[in-house]
């Protein structure tokens, strides 16, 4: 092997290698389990928003399709799990598997809504579907509860073992593990051949297709995998509180998993995460320093992230020593 | 067998006509210059052979089949591969991910989701054979943005080889590349296999006249004339509309 060789599979071996603060990460929400245990019911909800907005950042931050009505998928998911469990089956881990079939195989569906057009088309197909499914939701109240919401839901212990307790411990383990392995398979996906070609259509297509890229068999696999994720995320909402509210294709919820994903930053599938951790804690912080101004305070960081116009959280480190050359660069000219 | 073939070729724009029904054929082998002054429809010519555009009219064969009708990269697959006049190239892909992307995919390993791109050895292999041959290869881990004019041509024609053509489609290689680069890029360009096809646009006289050995011109959209270095270069008629005007 050359050394050109050995250089070219380090720097390949290099990407895929688990970076010291994803570990930290992990290890920290596994230690939450013990270090705060009053906790664990925000801490389930952070974990249910941050594999929503992975599942985002599947589309946006790899594919660079942008969706305003991603909770489309959440909520059906949502539905599929809390009806397979009042009705059918409650144990957990099959509506999770339920809920994501479901959601993707609309995903698959619908993917072709967002082949082709602009970003603003995207848009507007992507909020449209999912307004149409918010109101079928509601209309449908002999399955769904309607505006009422869907109750009646016990789930059964998780695989027959584990049961979810008052104190949500379990249900955050459940959670928990779920975002574990599924950002380990988007991990995966993303640092495959096929990953590759979702970051090349992204940022030129032109060039793509003169590479011999079909894009659209690679868009329509990856939006349903997203859709697969968001459909997960929301039956284990549905599972761990037991309701299914149609708040969970309500407007906002897709607003929201976009401005989570910003915060974070997209493109690197923790962007989602973090994205969740801050906005989750923002939210509950704001909401009790000033309760009646809190969606300005949120609306004024959101606009200063986007001005300062970095694509992501980790980036800041490398913008700040990037100013930093380029002053001294200039003051030592 | 014809390498690359259009009939009657036609691309309208509303009322505007940038391609006028053109009929042209390039051998098996050929080093093919089109030129023409600005404007006189070479760049659309070029998208009309790849897909970019669909035409008006008319056909276009490679190698005897009819490609007319299909998408962008069903041509690459069936070995139509272009550079770009002004670079297209992945700004934050390091040279050694724009290539295994490139090699990848000929190879139709773009499919794959659940290989890491490490473990693709054989893909790996080629990319660094690749980028040693284009002089990037000292280069492979930096970001494609931060590399010199120079160098990004030389992956921008690199990118368009690792599709193995059999006709490559060089939109002005040199062009924009900063003197001490130049001998650089054009010796890559004059090194490519004698099996490729090459059909090379360029505004560079000196440049053409060295490398075709036959040439068309076009003026207005339409085919003007074709002939050999010698013959076109003594054209009177050439002269005046291209040579005359633009020199």
């Amino acid at each position: 092997m050359t050394d050109h060789q050995a250089h070219a599979l380090r720097l390949l071996t290099a990407k895929h290698r688990w970076r010291v603060w994803e570990i930290a990460l992990w290890l920290a929400a596994i230690a939450a389990i013990f270090l705060l245990p009053s906790q664990l019911l925000i801490l389930t909800e952070i974990v249910i928003l941050a594999l929503f907005a992975v599942s985002l950042d599947l589309i946006l931050g790899y594919a660079g399709i942008v969706s305003l009505g991603h909770t489309a998928f959440f909520g059906l998911g949502a539905y599929a799990a809390g009806i397979l469990a009042r009705d059918y089956v409650a144990e957990p881990v099959t509506g999770l598997v339920f809920a994501g079939l479901v959601s993707g195989l609309f995903g698959l569906a619908t993917s072709f809504l967002v082949l082709r057009g602009s970003d603003l088309t995207r848009l507007m197909t992507t909020f449209g579907v999912a307004m149409l499914l918010a109101e079928l939701g509601n209309q449908a109240a002999w399955l769904t509860g309607g505006a009422d919401g869907l109750s009646g839901i016990s789930m059964t212990p998780i695989l027959g073992l584990f049961e979810f307790d008052l104190w949500g411990r379990n249900g955050y383990i459940y959670c928990l593990v779920v975002l574990i392995v599924l950002t380990f398979v988007a991990r995966h996906i993303t640092n495959s051949p096929f990953g590759l070609s979702l970051m090349a259509i992204k940022r030129n297509p032109r060039r793509a297709a003169m590479l011999g890229i079909s894009p659209k068999r690679r868009i329509v696999t990856v939006y349903a995998v997203s859709a697969a994720y968001a459909g997960m995320a929301g039956a284990l909402l549905a599972q761990t509180t037991n309701f299914v509210s149609p708040d969970v294709l309500a407007f906002h919820r897709s607003a929201d998993v976009l401005l989570v994903l910003v915060i974070g930053g997209a493109g690197y599938l923790y962007g989602g995460i973090f994205g969740a951790i801050i906005f989750t804690m923002l939210r509950d912080w704001l909401s009790v320093a000033t309760p009646q101004y809190w969606m300005f305070w949120i609306g004024l960081i959101l606009v200063a992230i986007v001005m300062i116009g970095r694509e992501r959280l980790t980036g800041w480190p490398a913008l700040l020593a990037a100013r930093l050359k380029s002053r001294t660069g200039e003051a030592a000219r | 067998m014809m390498a690359l073939e259009t009939r009657n070729l036609v691309k309208r724009f509303g009322g505007f006509t940038a391609t006028h029904d053109v009929s042209l054929s390039i051998r098996q082998g050929a080093r093919h210059a089109l030129i023409g002054p600005n404007g006189a429809g070479k760049t659309t010519l070029i998208n009309l052979f790849t897909g970019v555009f669909a035409p008006t009219s008319g056909q276009i064969f490679l190698d005897g089949e009819d490609i007319t009708a299909l998408p962008a990269h069903a041509r690459v697959a069936r070995g139509l591969s272009r550079t770009f006049q002004i670079n297209q190239l992945f700004a934050d892909f390091t040279p050694l991910d724009s290539m295994m992307l490139a090699i990848g995919e000929r190879k139709g390993h773009g499919r794959r989701f659940w290989q890491p791109l490490a473990a693709d050895r054989e893909v790996a292999e080629e990319a660094v054979t690749t980028l040693e041959r284009f002089r990037l290869a000292d280069v492979m881990s930096e970001e494609t943005r931060l590399l010199p004019y120079g160098k990004q041509r030389l992956l921008e024609i690199a990118l368009a080889i690792a599709a193995r053509p059999k006709v490559l489609l060089l939109d002005e290689p040199a062009a924009g590349v900063p003197e001490e680069e130049r001998e650089e890029v054009l010796g890559i360009v004059r090194a490519l296999p004698e099996d490729v096809t090459v059909v090379l646009i360029e505004h560079d006289m000196d440049l053409v006249f060295s490398f075709a050995d036959r040439i068309s011109v076009l003026a207005a959209g339409a085919l003007f004339a074709e002939g050999s270095v010698e013959e076109i270069s003594r054209d009177p008629q050439v002269k005046a509309i291209y040579l005359g005007e633009d020199a």
